[in-house]
C-alpha cells in the first residue's frame, strides 16, 4: 500500500470520529489535496468487502465503522450498544432546524404548534443543534443551526444528503417573506 | 351526534395540537385542503374534554382558533365577493407544511436507526440513568410532614412572650452544687428535668460564665453528643 493511504489508514483507525478531508490532509502538507483524495478511494476500495469495517464518507468526513450485518452480533455481546433513538419531537424540531436554519425558537414553536423550548435545550445539549447567529428582530433572538454530529448520528455526508422538499409526497415552497411578516 | 366508532385516542402519542388535527383528518380520510372545519372542531374538542386535558395551553389555543374558523365560515357572504378570504387558509397552510415535516420526521428517523447499525470506535457505554430527583412529593405529602415536624415541637414557645429575665444566678448556684458533689456530669443534669426555654438559657450562660472562670471544663466527645461537664483541677496556688 502507498505510505500516503497507510498514513491516512493509521489516523482514521486512532480517531474516534470523522475527520475531515482537510484534516487528513494536513497530516502530510507535502501530499496536497489530489493525492489525498487518491489514497482514500484506494482505500475505500480495499476495505470494500474484505473486512468487518468499512471506511464511510460521513458527516462531511471519514470515519471507519464496522458493517451493518454484525450490528446485532456486537450489541448482543455488549461490546458496544446503539445510541438511543430520539424522540419525535426531537427530530420534528431537528427536520425543521435542518431545512430552516438559522432558525429561532418562536418559528420553531409556530411550525410544531407546541412549545419547543425544553426539547432544543435537549438538542444542544447532546451537540445537534447550536447557536449560530442571532435574528435582526425584536430582542435580537437567538438562531439556530445543525452541527456535525447532527449529520453523524443520520449517517449523511453533509445537508445535501437530506432529501429535497420537492421529493417528499407534500411538496411545499418554503414561505415567502410576505407569508413569514404575517 | 358524533359518528367516531371505537375512537380511542391518547394524547400523549401526539406531539402537539397539529399531529392530532392531522391523525384526525387521515381517520376521516377528508380533503386538507376543503377542511370540514365543523366536523374536525368538534371532533378535536371531544378529544381534549374527553381526556381531561385541559390544562394544556397548546391544545386549547388550537381549539379556540378552530372554533373561529368555525364561527366565519358561518359568517354569510355574497355571491362572487372576491374579496372573501377563506378562514381556513392559514390554518390550511400550517397542517400541510407540518405534514411535510412529519414526513422529514420518517425520514430521519430511517436515517438515524441505518446510521446506528454501523459502531465507530472509541464506544463509550452511555452514562447509567441519572437517578430520581430527591424530591418527589405533592403539596398534601409536604404538608403532612410539616405537620409531624410541627408536632414534635413541645410548645410553641415562639410565640410567647417571657417576661421572666433569665436567673444565671440560680443556674450558677445548680451547677456550683452539682460540681461539688460530683466530678463529671452531663447537660442534662445540669439543665434539669422539664427545662423551660428560659431553664435552658440560664444554664447555657452559667456554664459558659463557670468555664470562663476555670471552675469546669466543657467537652463534646464526639459531633452532636452530648456535653459533658467536667470539675476543673484546682489549679496550683501561684
Amino acid at each position: 500500500m502507498q505510505s500516503l493511504a497507510k498514513l491516512l489508514e493509521a489516523a482514521l483507525f486512532a480517531a474516534s470520529r470523522p475527520l475531515t478531508l482537510e484534516e487528513l490532509a494536513s497530516l502530510d502538507p507535502t501530499a496536497g489535496d489530489p493525492a489525498v483524495r487518491a489514497a482514500l478511494a484506494a482505500l475505500h476500495a480495499q476495505y470494500g468487502d474484505d473486512h468487518g469495517v468499512e471506511l464511510v464518507e460521513i458527516a462531511e468526513g471519514w470515519q471507519f465503522l464496522t458493517r451493518r450485518e454484525y450490528a446485532e452480533t456486537i450489541e448482543r455481546a455488549q461490546f458496544a450498544l446503539r445510541p438511543r433513538r430520539l424522540s419525535p419531537a426531537a427530530l420534528e424540531t431537528l427536520a425543521i432546524i435542518a431545512y430552516r436554519q438559522p432558525v429561532g425558537r418562536l418559528e420553531v414553536d409556530e411550525i410544531r404548534g407546541v412549545d419547543s423550548g425544553a426539547v432544543m435545550d435537549k438538542l444542544v445539549e447532546r451537540g445537534l443543534i447550536e447557536v449560530v447567529t442571532r435574528g435582526e428582530g425584536l430582542g435580537r433572538p437567538l438562531l439556530y443551526g445543525t452541527t456535525p454530529p447532527f449529520l453523524e448520528i443520520l449517517g449523511l455526508k453533509d445537508l445535501e444528503d437530506l432529501p429535497r422538499l420537492e421529493e417528499l409526497s407534500v411538496a411545499l415552497r418554503r414561505p415567502t417573506p410576505v407569508d413569514e411578516a404575517e | 351526534m358524533r359518528e367516531q366508532s371505537g375512537f380511542v385516542v391518547e394524547l400523549e402519542k401526539f406531539s402537539g395540537p397539529l399531529d392530532l388535527l392531522l391523525h384526525l383528518i387521515r381517520e376521516d380520510e377528508v380533503d386538507i385542503t376543503d377542511l370540514p372545519i365543523a366536523k374536525i372542531a368538534d371532533q378535536f374538542l371531544s378529544v381534549i374534554n374527553d381526556l381531561g386535558l385541559n390544562q394544556a395551553a397548546d391544545y386549547l389555543e388550537m381549539a379556540a382558533r378552530l372554533l373561529r374558523i368555525k364561527a366565519q365560515m358561518l359568517l354569510p357572504r355574497h355571491l362572487g365577493d372576491d374579496e372573501w378570504e377563506d378562514p381556513r387558509a392559514e390554518l390550511v397552510r400550517r397542517l400541510l407544511e407540518y405534514q411535510q415535516i412529519r414526513e422529514l420526521v420518517d425520514w430521519l428517523g430511517h436515517a438515524a436507526a441505518l446510521r446506528a447499525e454501523r459502531f465507530g470506535r472509541g464506544y463509550e457505554a452511555p452514562p447509567p440513568d441519572a437517578p430520581p430527583a430527591p424530591l418527589q412529593i405533592d403539596l398534601n405529602d409536604l404538608l403532612a410532614a410539616a405537620e409531624r415536624v410541627i408536632a414534635l415541637i413541645p410548645e410553641p414557645m415562639l410565640h410567647r412572650v417571657v417576661p421572666r429575665p433569665l436567673d444565671v444566678e440560680g443556674a450558677t448556684a445548680r451547677i456550683q452544687a452539682l460540681l461539688a458533689e460530683r466530678e463529671t456530669f452531663g447537660w442534662s443534669e445540669a439543665v434539669g428535668p422539664q427545662a423551660t426555654l428560659v431553664d435552658v438559657l440560664s444554664t447555657f450562660i452559667a456554664l459558659l460564665e463557670l468555664a470562663k472562670r476555670s471552675s469546669l471544663t466543657l467537652s463534646q466527645p464526639e459531633p452532636f453528643g452530648p456535653m459533658v461537664i467536667q470539675r476543673a483541677i484546682p489549679r496550683e496556688a501561684a
